[in-house]
């Protein structure tokens, strides 16, 4: 039994030490920095972030967009899933590789595309114009609508995943069975279909309103300078005032956050089932 | 599979015109950046005016972009040497010993996935300015290495379930030692799993741009730090073509990546 702790022990030490030393370790210390202020514990750096307006300003602009991006991704996301189902095993191969080509490109990549598409004279004015949809280009990027969009498609593969491993989980002769007893297709798929696959729509939504929150690139890039998410006002304090303290501060607050909604996430579906895709 | 709910035909023909749309939103602006990289203008169009590889001659003649394309290599190939190991041995002392610790050990050992980047930017920043550390391979290459254990420990465990240990019970019990019991008996048996793992660890390292931005600089800076300062100065089509080249390399790795671990996408 010794010896058997022992190797346990030993083969987790490797990962162990490389996310103790710098993830967590990192983390604690954060922690620390954000209560201190010239050598002495201090609150200065959550009583700034309590009465700066352009804190507050940028915690309620991340939730908007986070807000937007996770009900977007439903939108677009449920169909799909729900089209995915029915297509044949070949075909829903097929999909699913579409759904992960973004899912491993490179976010830079993806975010810098979305650059050259939303820009005045890009494919999508041109498009939109070409249709008679606009008289005139309009601002698609460097501010919020742009930031939303981009955001939306890189994140949308995290949605789809769990959802659609989740749908395929219903038994589809419990759907037989409410046809059988008289139910309409429409009721039959608000009334049983749907509140089934309510977990896996839960644990989507979450993954994806989870990481919005703590974007930094492509509302740094597609944002322009007025789209300040708090990733940015993270860097900000780190790069343009060295206010380590202040960074610390507005770090351990959306860490709180994010650590929250993985609880809450987690009571719905087990996290290896969200990370873990499509098994 | 038949028709869940035998809803009328043509919801069902609105149901797949959405899907189809919602496919190419996904795919189209993935891939469209590799066309509009072979344009010779500065301006990048769809199509292109006019075809050539000027954005490509650009990026191979260029010092910088060489330098910042080697040192991404370096530090993706040692992430995936030190990673791979390091997370199979994790995945499967996690998968030998279930209980509730292992759980608490796991949870620990996801932690890279639920950090928001910048925030684990910032705290190794810190910890690096400390040892001196900014600016180095060797801590790029460590950093990275953290970030990237999720993917291999996720994929290994997806390759381990539903394995049975007595087959290497079995093999211990004719004398091979347990180290060698692993590496003949089991390893074979999950190599695609390990092979994905290791392939999502370079890709996650070569395309890791927020960490990067922050722990990187001059010679020293990776190829996603130099495209995030050279598109937030202006927009230089040169990196229409990286972008391109980076765009294939993920999908074959990706790619690969399925076919190794074969029904298993992620």
């Amino acid at each position: 039994m010794r010896r058997h702790l022992n190797a346990r022990f030993l083969l987790l030490t490797p990962a162990f030490l490389f996310v103790g030393g710098l993830l967590l370790l990192p983390l604690a210390w954060m922690l620390v920095l954000s209560f201190v202020d010239a050598g002495r514990f201090s609150l200065v750096h959550y009583a700034r972030m309590l009465s700066d307006p352009s804190y507050a300003k940028s915690f309620w602009l991340t939730f908007q967009i986070a807000g937007t991006v996770t009900l977007a991704a439903i939108l677009l996301g449920y169909p799909l899933c729900y089209w995915m189902l029915r297509l044949s095993v070949v075909w829903q191969r097929i999909v699913m590789i579409c759904v992960l080509i973004p899912f491993w490109t490179s976010l830079l990549v993806r975010t810098y595309a979305w650059l050259v598409l939303l820009q005045r004279r890009g494919l999508v004015n041109t498009t939109l114009q070409d249709l008679g949809v606009l008289n005139e280009p309009v601002q698609l990027m460097y501010n919020v609508t742009g930031t939303t969009i981009g955001m939306t498609h890189i994140l949308l593969p995290f949605l789809v995943l769990p959802l659609f491993a989740a749908m395929q989980r219903i038994d589809k002769d419990v759907l037989r069975a409410a046809a059988a007893l008289g139910a309409s297709p429409i009721f039959a798929f608000w009334r049983v279909f749907f509140p089934l696959s309510l977990p896996g729509l839960g644990a989507g939504a979450m993954l994806v309103f989870v990481l919005s929150i703590g974007y930094y690139v492509t509302p740094q890039l597609l944002g322009g300078g007025t789209t300040v998410m708090i990733g940015q006002i993270i860097q900000r304090n780190v790069e343009l005032f060295s206010a380590w303290g202040a960074a610390s501060a507005v770090s351990v607050v959306l860490f709180a956050i994010v650590l929250l909604l993985f609880y809450g996430m987690n009571r719905l579906v087990s996290l290896d089932r969200v990370f873990g895709g499509s098994n | 599979m038949d028709a869940p709910l035998g809803s009328s035909r043509l919801s069902n023909i609105a149901l797949g015109l959405f899907g189809a749309a919602v496919v190419v939103f996904l795919v189209l602006p993935t891939i469209i950046v590799v066309p509009m990289s072979f344009s010779n203008l500065r301006y990048l169009s769809f199509p292109p005016a006019a075809w050539s590889l000027r954005w490509y001659l650009e990026y191979f003649n260029s010092t910088e972009w060489m330098l910042a394309t080697v040192v991404s290599l370096q530090v993706a190939i040692c992430t995936c040497v030190i990673a791979t190991p390091v997370g199979v041995a994790a995945a499967y002392a996690l998968f030998v010993n279930p209980g509730k610790a292992t759980r608490v050990v796991y949870t620990a050992l996801m932690m890279p996935l639920m950090v928001p980047h910048i925030i684990a930017a910032i705290g190794i920043f810190f910890v690096y300015a400390r040892f001196g550390m900014n600016n180095s391979v060797i801590g790029i290459v460590l950093a990275h290495t953290m970030l990237a254990i999720p993917f291999v420990l996720i994929t290994t465990l997806s390759g381990l379930q539903g394995y049975d240990m007595m087959q290497e019970r079995a093999a211990q019990s004719l004398g091979v030692n347990r180290v060698s019991a692993f590496l003949k008996v089991t390893a074979p048996q999950i190599k695609g799993s390990i092979i994905a793992g290791a392939l999502f660890a370079f890709i996650s390292s070569l395309d890791e741009v927020v960490v990067s931005l922050f722990i990187s600089g001059g010679p020293t800076s990776t190829l996603p730090k130099r495209m995030f300062v050279a598109l937030r100065d202006e927009v230089d089509p040169t990196i229409a073509s990286i972008s391109s080249l980076l765009i294939i390399t993920s999908l074959g790795i990706g790619l690969a990546a399925v076919v190794a671990s074969r029904k298993k996408y992620a």
